[in-house]
């Protein structure tokens, strides 16, 4: 199992609850994950319904069988100025960079650079070792950038190497890649069944391919539970509408004659039907594109109540038992 | 939701009874897009609420009631873009084909690569465009800044409406990791562009000179000194001539970005905020709704998509369910026999069923009753889900109307498969006009 597990996703197919959920999966029975965060949306702190998180590794949860997950919203700023600090020892100089503007410029505007810190912190935490030469963390967890951005995110090397071509950055940015690129890393999709999130994917998963980032799993979340089954949706084509009001009606839903309160109900019901069918097909027809991406392939179920902590706890019992921890 | 039974059986006009405590007012598009004062529509919210479609199907909905349009759109599905004939990018409107009635529906899809490149030849000689277009930090810059495509997307529409050819611009906001990227990354861009920072690195000597600023020069070689053992003095010198050949031929990224916000103030700009029935959708929404107040940007009502109906919206979830046990209790217990006496009760259609159902189907009447019983017990609990979707999402648009009661909102009802043409785009113009889901 890889030790830094990367999560990715077109925006609105839940990445982050994705991510977290994974973290917790492999926190279970005494182990110890790091879940990062690296847009600056605190979405980890929502999820965990937890005060915002500094740059700093907090534990946030505790997994069950004694396992615990500590989570870090890493700042590029002041991942910046650490790095600054741990080169050339900088003290005040740091704060009048600051001040001046330079450390936003450099995280923000320089190509790479924030990218090389984000990515460069993940994988010190993943080689992290205590004093008795254990690893600090079993698995890292990395709520990463979107589908869109995730190969370009990650191939920092290509990015900074040509820019910057020689000091610490370039340096680091080697170092990143040799993470990156290794068995250690597991790059993983969450989708959804639908058209634009599946085709985006499957060109995420090329992308990863041709820059040789190594494509984990494919997770399909929020998936509708399987009301009506094929037999079903053939029988909803040819259905007598009389019987069916007679069966309403037997089930103690009013007068199945015409007029009547059961009879009422059967076309409201049938074109409910009707377009859980439509959607049905098109879910089919999603799974069998995503069949074909030579990947693993998970679901995970759309928790009707909403996102929340218990559902949290929910998903991740659901990994493990798909064996993803 | 009621639990008493008799109030359900009566609802008989098939109306959700949650909708009626729905006090928000009805945005009505249609004055909107007709009034010749609006020139621009905005359409933001966050990722994945439709947003696209929305903008698409509102300037479809324009140009058939006679305006001439322009729709400007970010990233739209391949089948959508390819049925606006829009899926070739070459960052130029292409009047889209079939449309309807007098005016013109013209379309294109954003390439912010171009459209970055188009600024600088517009501003620069030859040789200095040349010089930037290589420059590798500009390359970085116009392929990857966090912010480029949202200042981009501003850029482009501040072009089209220069160019006084369009009656209205549609516009679609990038899909941002926040809504409110678009508003403030042309201010960000602009700022890191034209600040102090970039004023230090490009006249050292021209500040250094002046009394009482000594100290920033000590503070600037320093720095340079700094940036250029992190980044590789190459990279500094690139963004040094990059911004020094930026500077000359801009007249400061900061007046442009200030001559977009204007824009989006001005009358005749006009924002939809779009977003779903959803917690994460509508809390994004709400902030949105806070931020263009305080932006003085006027905002005209939220746009909801996929809120879903029921034409049985007097059968609560409790009963559905209820009922859906027992009819697969009955099927247990009686064998499909004991049943009879219920069946035939005066209140039904009693014998006439079971052969009718018996005679399109295979195997004895008892296994097609069975399989009946079995298909309208998941036809109840389909129809339960539907109940508790639709009162959640009930909830959730009652907290943010009570949040903001002056904001108008119209409705979209949800529509199982994704929108791929002219006619499905026509049909969501029809429902936005209606403002709420049509009574079925």
């Amino acid at each position: 199992m890889s030790r830094l597990q990367v999560v990715s996703g077109k925006g609105g197919t839940g990445k982050t609850t994705v991510a977290a959920a994974l973290a917790l999966a492999l926190a279970t029975e005494g182990k110890r994950t790091l879940l990062v965060e690296v847009e600056g949306r605190q979405g980890i702190a929502q999820l965990f319904e937890t005060e915002a998180l500094p740059y700093e590794e907090r534990k946030i949860a505790v997994a069950p069988g004694g396992g615990e997950v500590y989570a870090l919203a890493i700042d590029p700023e002041l991942a910046l100025l650490d790095y600054l600090q741990m080169f050339y020892k900088l003290g005040g100089a740091g704060r009048a960079l600051k001040k001046l503007g330079a450390i936003d410029f450099a995280t923000t505007i320089a190509p790479g650079l924030r990218d090389v810190l984000l990515t460069g912190k993940a994988c010190e935490a993943v080689r992290r070792k205590d004093r008795s030469g254990r690893f600090a963390y079993d698995y890292v967890v990395m709520d990463a950038p979107p589908t869109g951005r995730i190969t370009r995110f990650l191939n920092v090397n290509d990015e900074v190497a040509g820019l910057a071509k020689i000091g610490p950055i370039h340096n680091q940015a080697q170092a990143v890649m040799r993470v990156l690129k290794s068995p250690e890393t597991a790059v993983h999709l969450v989708t959804l069944l639908e058209e634009m999130p599946v085709q985006e994917t499957a060109d995420g998963i090329a992308e990863l391919r041709a820059a040789r980032l190594p494509v984990g799993r494919v997770i399909v979340n929020m998936v509708r539970p399987e009301v009506l089954d094929a037999a079903d949706l053939e029988l909803v084509r040819t259905v007598e509408r009389s019987s069916v009001a007679q069966a309403l009606s037997a089930a103690g839903l009013g007068g199945a004659r015409r007029g009547g309160n059961a009879e009422k109900l059967v076309d409201p019901l049938l074109e409910q039907a009707a377009e859980y069918a439509e959607r049905y097909a098109l879910e089919q027809e999603q799974r069998a594109v995503l069949g074909e991406l030579g990947l693993p392939l998970h679901e995970l179920p759309l928790l009707a109540e909403g996102m929340d902590l218990a559902g949290l706890y929910e998903l991740a019992t659901e990994l493990r038992k798909q064996g993803l921890s | 939701m009621s639990a008493d039974p008799a109030e359900a059986q009566d609802a008989a006009p098939h109306q959700d009874a949650a909708r009626s405590r729905l006090s928000a007012r009805v945005l009505d598009v249609d004055p909107l897009l007709d009034d010749p004062r609006t020139r621009i529509v905005v359409c933001c919210g966050a990722g994945g609420v439709g947003k696209t479609t929305t903008a698409a199907a509102l300037g479809l909905r324009a140009a058939e009631r006679g305006r001439k349009v322009v729709v400007l759109t970010i990233d739209p599905a391949k089948r959508l873009a390819q049925s606006m004939g829009i899926d070739s990018l070459d960052n130029v409107p292409r009047r889209v084909k079939g449309t309807e009635g007098d005016g013109e529906l013209h379309a294109m899809m954003l390439d912010m690569k171009r459209t970055f490149d188009e600024v600088v030849e517009a501003h620069a000689d030859r040789e200095r465009a040349a010089a930037i277009l290589a420059n590798p930090f500009y390359q970085s810059l116009s392929a990857g800044f966090a912010g480029t495509q949202e200042y981009m997307a501003m850029e482009k529409l501040g072009q089209l409406r220069a160019k006084e050819e369009w009656d209205l611009i549609v516009v679609d906001t990038p899909p941002s990791r926040s809504a409110l990227d678009f508003l403030d990354a042309p201010k960000r861009l602009g700022s890191f562009l034209d600040g102090r920072l970039i004023r230090l690195l490009t006249a050292p000597a021209k500040l250094g000179g002046r009394a009482g600023m000594a100290f920033l020069n000590v503070g600037m070689s320093m720095m340079t000194g700094t940036l250029g053992k992190l980044l590789g003095g190459q990279l500094l010198k690139d963004v040094q001539t990059f911004v020094a050949a930026m500077d000359t031929t801009f007249g400061g990224f900061r007046t442009r970005a200030d001559a977009t916000y204007k824009l989006l103030q001005a009358p005749g700009t006009a924002f939809l905020v779009v977003a779903a029935p959803e917690r994460d959708a509508l809390r994004e929404a709400a902030y949105f709704v806070q931020r263009l107040a305080a932006e003085d940007m006027p905002l005209m009502g939220l746009v909801l998509n996929r809120v879903h109906g029921s034409g049985a919206g007097g059968l609560s979830a409790e009963r559905a369910l209820a009922a859906a046990e027992n009819l697969e209790d009955a099927r247990i217990v009686d064998q499909g026999d004991g049943k009879a006496g219920l069946r035939n009760s005066p209140d039904t259609y009693g014998s006439s069923r079971t052969p009718a159902a018996a005679a399109s189907e295979e195997g004895s009447p008892a296994d097609t009753e069975r399989s009946v019983d079995r298909l309208t017990a998941g036809l109840l609990r389909l129809h339960a889900d539907r109940m508790q979707l639709l009162s959640r999402e009930q909830r959730t648009r009652d907290r943010f109307t009570a949040r903001h009661p002056e904001v108008a909102v119209a409705e979209v009802p949800a529509l199982p498969g994704d929108v791929h043409d002219l006619a499905g785009l026509r049909d969501i113009g029809d429902r936005l006009a209606a403002g709420r889901p049509e009574d079925t």
